[in-house]
């Protein structure tokens, strides 16, 4: 049985080396290549300008030629399989790991997962962030055993690298200049109302909101990103999470079942 | 109770985010907004913000383009079902989607595909619209696209398929007459003949927008619809011919590459809108 029309006709768009599908014709004595050409660029050109609206400061870093052609073998080798775009690119941090030309940019891998996290907080749910005054309002003996539901916006991108003083410089948000110490940056990203907000999380940050994600209370949560870094300092971490917006709920316990 | 299609007959702009601000900064001379369904599937966020705003203030067209209701391949349920949600969310004038396919096995190639025009297609492309009109709960309109090849095994012609999958189904038309003259450029037709046997008394809606003027191996014109530029002259005299048989019809400027500022765009959108006012003079005359 021959292979139908839309089949042959997308397994030639992503591969190049395929010949044009049966039938397809053109009006005149012009060889339809051409033509079939229009299909194949505005599919992978339209899936890499979709990736350089995502990835703007790997763009930056890499530059626009490098990023064209890592973005081409991105697009041929793991096309989007959802037609919401928004969500096109989360594997690409992973591709880039791998991507052999990009090899020395150790830290490349990260800023895309960086980047990455700043679109899905974008679109993530809205959620009115809790301010200080409610977390005044607790029974100051009841505090450690509260919960605390996170932001639904918020990521956590954990690095080696400097990542998040990377983005900025690259982003415009902060001016270019030698990174001193190059040290690990865990990113914290945050949407707690309309804009994107990337901070660098303080020590033990991510084990804390970790343990607070995974619902654990906040004074077991403290012992745990304690055990993770004898540099947590819970009232610094406790007036970030209160001062960034990413406490959307305290859940207090009730005192039939203490816990 | 099926929703009918009914966009104001004034000119209407593609929204784009970088024009929030200017948009919503005064009162606008714009009949109504289209955006693209795919970009308001997320859960929250700028974009509901913004098309919230929007909404309360203006007429609203959802236009998919994601849909592939033109795939031999069954319609995908989940994505029907965002679809049904944001249009309940923000029950927009009008639903749109191409008469082109997009998805094949499981990848989607984001791009507005070709497909043979046959009895098989068209009772194939007739289901999926019955489908999609009865899990909206409304009529949708129907678009001519913009093809760059022919398909030999093609035996229907475009129009008369279109025509037919109208009657069938009850969708009405979107008629992108930037869309006819591209590919009746690349196909050696005129656009003319074309819009002659277009079934007008079905179009609910017209779209304009640029192209950009390539060339085949032999040296033909080869046009491809970008969105990028200003609408050809060409293309504005097409357009003032459809509308002085029809009368008004809503109609969009899309920009959706290289995106001027916000007055150039309404610019385009108040030269539309000039060619509707003198339409409804010559009917009231």
């Amino acid at each position: 049985m021959p292979v139908p029309f839309e089949t042959s006709f997308a397994q030639a768009l992503l591969d190049a080396e395929r010949p044009i599908p049966n039938g397809v014709t053109a009006h005149n004595a012009a060889d339809p290549t051409r033509r079939f050409a229009v299909y194949r660029n505005n599919v992978v050109a339209g899936l890499v300008r979709v990736l350089k609206d995502r990835f703007p400061v790997v763009e930056r870093i890499v530059g626009e030629e490098f990023f064209g052609v890592m973005a081409r073998v991105f697009v041929v080798e793991r096309p989007p399989r959802s037609p919401l775009l928004a969500t096109y690119g989360d594997d690409f941090a992973a591709f880039i790991a791998a991507f052999e030309p990009a090899r020395e940019l150790v830290y490349l891998a990260d800023v895309a997962r960086l980047e990455a996290a700043r679109t899905r907080a974008y679109h993530a749910a809205d959620a009115t962030p809790l301010d200080a005054d409610g977390f005044a309002a607790l029974d100051a003996g009841l505090v450690t055993g509260i919960r605390i539901d996170l932001h639904p916006s918020t990521e956590i991108v954990r690095s080696p690298h400097p990542i998040v003083t990377i983005w900025a410089m690259n982003s415009g948000e902060r001016e270019f200049a030698p990174v001193e110490k190059w040290h690990g940056e865990d990113a914290l990203v945050i949407r707690p109302y309309l804009d994107v907000e990337t901070r660098v999380l303080p020590p033990g940050g991510t084990a804390f909101l970790h343990a607070l994600a995974g619902g654990l209370p906040l004074g077991k949560a403290a012992d745990v990103a304690l055990a993770d870094c004898s540099e947590f300092d819970l009232s610094r971490n406790l007036a970030g999470l209160i001062g960034w917006g990413l406490a959307q709920e305290f859940i207090v316990p009730d005192s039939e079942s203490p816990c | 109770m099926s929703i009918v299609a009914n966009l104001p007959a004034r000119a209407g702009v593609g929204f784009k985010p970088v024009h929030f601000r200017d948009i919503l900064a005064a009162a606008q001379p714009i009949g109504f907004f289209e955006v693209h369904a795919e970009n308001y599937m997320g859960a929250g966020g700028p974009p509901h913000a913004q098309l919230g705003a929007l909404r309360e203030r203006y007429a609203l067209s959802v236009h998919g383009v994601g849909l592939s209701i033109g795939s031999m391949q069954p319609l995908d349920r989940e994505h029907l079902a965002r679809l049904k949600k944001l249009c309940d969310r923000y029950r927009p004038e009008s639903f749109s989607e191409h008469l082109a396919w997009s998805s094949h096995g499981e990848v989607y190639f984001n791009d507005l595909l070709p497909l043979p025009y046959t009895r098989q297609t068209l009772a194939r492309v007739a289901e999926h619209i019955d489908e999609t009109q009865t899990a909206l709960g409304r009529m949708m309109l129907l678009e001519n696209p913009s093809t760059y090849v022919r398909i030999a095994e093609s035996t229907i012609p475009e129009v008369e398929f279109l025509a037919e999958i109208s009657e069938r189904t009850g969708c009405r038309m979107l008629l992108d007459i930037n869309n006819v003259f591209v590919s009746a450029k690349n196909h050696g037709t005129t656009p003319l003949s074309y819009l002659d046997s277009f079934p007008l008394d079905r179009v609910r809606e017209i779209h304009l927008g640029g192209h950009d003027e390539e060339a085949d191996d032999t040296g033909a014109p080869l046009l491809i619809d970008t969105h990028g530029s200003p609408i050809a002259n060409e293309v504005w005299t097409l357009y003032a011919q459809v509308i002085a048989r029809t009368g008004p019809i809503a109609t969009l400027i899309e920009w959706d590459n290289d995106v001027p500022d916000w007055p150039t765009l309404r610019a385009e959108a108040s030269a539309a809108q000039a060619i509707l006012a003198d339409a409804s003079r010559a009917s009231a005359a």
